[in-house]
């Protein structure tokens, strides 16, 4: 019966007293958010502990919602923020809004990718196989929170680099840098499983950008490289 | 164009947001380059590979549950309809 209205109006209906109204909302951003919570906390129990507490949150808050921001940032801040309530408390930290984590330069120097290979697979077949799942679980567990959370956020939920930058509250410069180190983060570390071996290429000469490495030359000194006939 | 300028634009290369003139200059490093040429892919494939996989379905338990205590929640605060 809601299944029509725009998440505007049914905001307003929820404020003004209809609790189908954000019923409706619930079922419309639930399993987006669950699928969040589970990206940031990595286990059931806690991620459903982070959505409902979320969405109590949410019901108790909506009249301080000023609509500034869309429905979705506003839900997804409050949920990621209650994500990673738990997962400080789990770990033992104090807790701490993720941006002052960013003290740390973000300017820094970026790491150079190291492994460069085509995949054997296309990444769509790959993700429907357990082993797989369980080997980019890995990776992205590796990846420090803050990375993490942004990766999340842009690549796997789509957000721009606007809502992502106010659901986590940084810039949107910090946003790049972030999204530019989980990228490169996991694409050394996925390369590094299902890159085709045999072509592997050498890195670029960082000094020069036109250099071609895959003459025979270079390829026999990756290959004596790695199996350590030089230093 | 260099292999650091292509690092320095790869996300706005990569989401396609990017002016068409440098646009131009990083085709032209990518079809020289071919480390570079592997890297955009890897990256490519690495966001396809976990926007196919970061998908995980709502236990139905769950849900009922969730509904029930914001409908719990919403009478405490507003009283019953």
């Amino acid at each position: 019966m809601y299944g029509d209205y725009t998440e505007e109006e049914l905001v307003q209906q929820a404020r003004d007293g209809d609790f189908d109204a954000f019923d409706e909302l619930v079922n419309r951003h639930e399993r987006r958010l669950y699928s969040l919570a589970m990206g940031i906390l990595r286990q059931s129990e806690d991620a459903e502990d982070a959505v409902q507490t979320a969405f109590i949150k949410a019901l108790d808050a909506l009249d301080s919602f000023r609509g500034d921001a869309s429905f979705k940032t506003w839900i997804t801040r409050i949920a990621t923020n209650t994500a990673l309530k738990i997962l400080r408390k789990r770990r033992g930290l104090p807790t701490v809004s993720l941006d002052e984590a960013t003290t740390e330069n973000e300017d820094g120097i970026i790491k150079h990718p190291e492994y460069i290979a085509d995949w054997r697979a296309d990444p769509a077949l790959l993700a429907q196989q357990d082993d797989v799942k369980r080997a980019i679980e890995d990776a992205l567990a590796q990846l420090d929170d803050k990375y993490r959370l942004v990766f999340l956020l842009r690549d796997v939920h789509e957000f721009s680099t606007r809502d992502t930058a106010r659901t986590l509250e940084l810039s949107e410069a910090n946003v790049k840098v972030r999204l530019l180190r989980a990228r490169l983060f996991l694409r050394e570390k996925l390369t590094r499983i299902f890159g085709d071996r045999v072509n592997r290429l050498h890195p670029p000469d960082h000094q020069h950008g036109d250099h071609d490495f895959t003459t025979a030359a270079s390829l026999l000194r990756l290959y004596q490289a790695e199996q350590g006939a030089l230093p | 164009m260099t292999c650091d300028d292509l690092l320095k634009m790869l996300n706005d290369y990569v989401d396609g947001d990017i002016d068409p003139g440098v646009c131009e200059g990083l085709q032209e490093h990518l079809d020289d380059c071919n480390p570079c040429r592997v890297v955009v892919d890897n990256i490519r494939q690495t966001i396809t590979l976990y926007k196919g996989s970061e998908s995980y379905e709502i236990p139905v338990k769950f849900r009922r549950r969730l509904h029930d205590s914001l409908r719990e929640r919403w009478k405490q605060k507003h009283g019953e309809k």
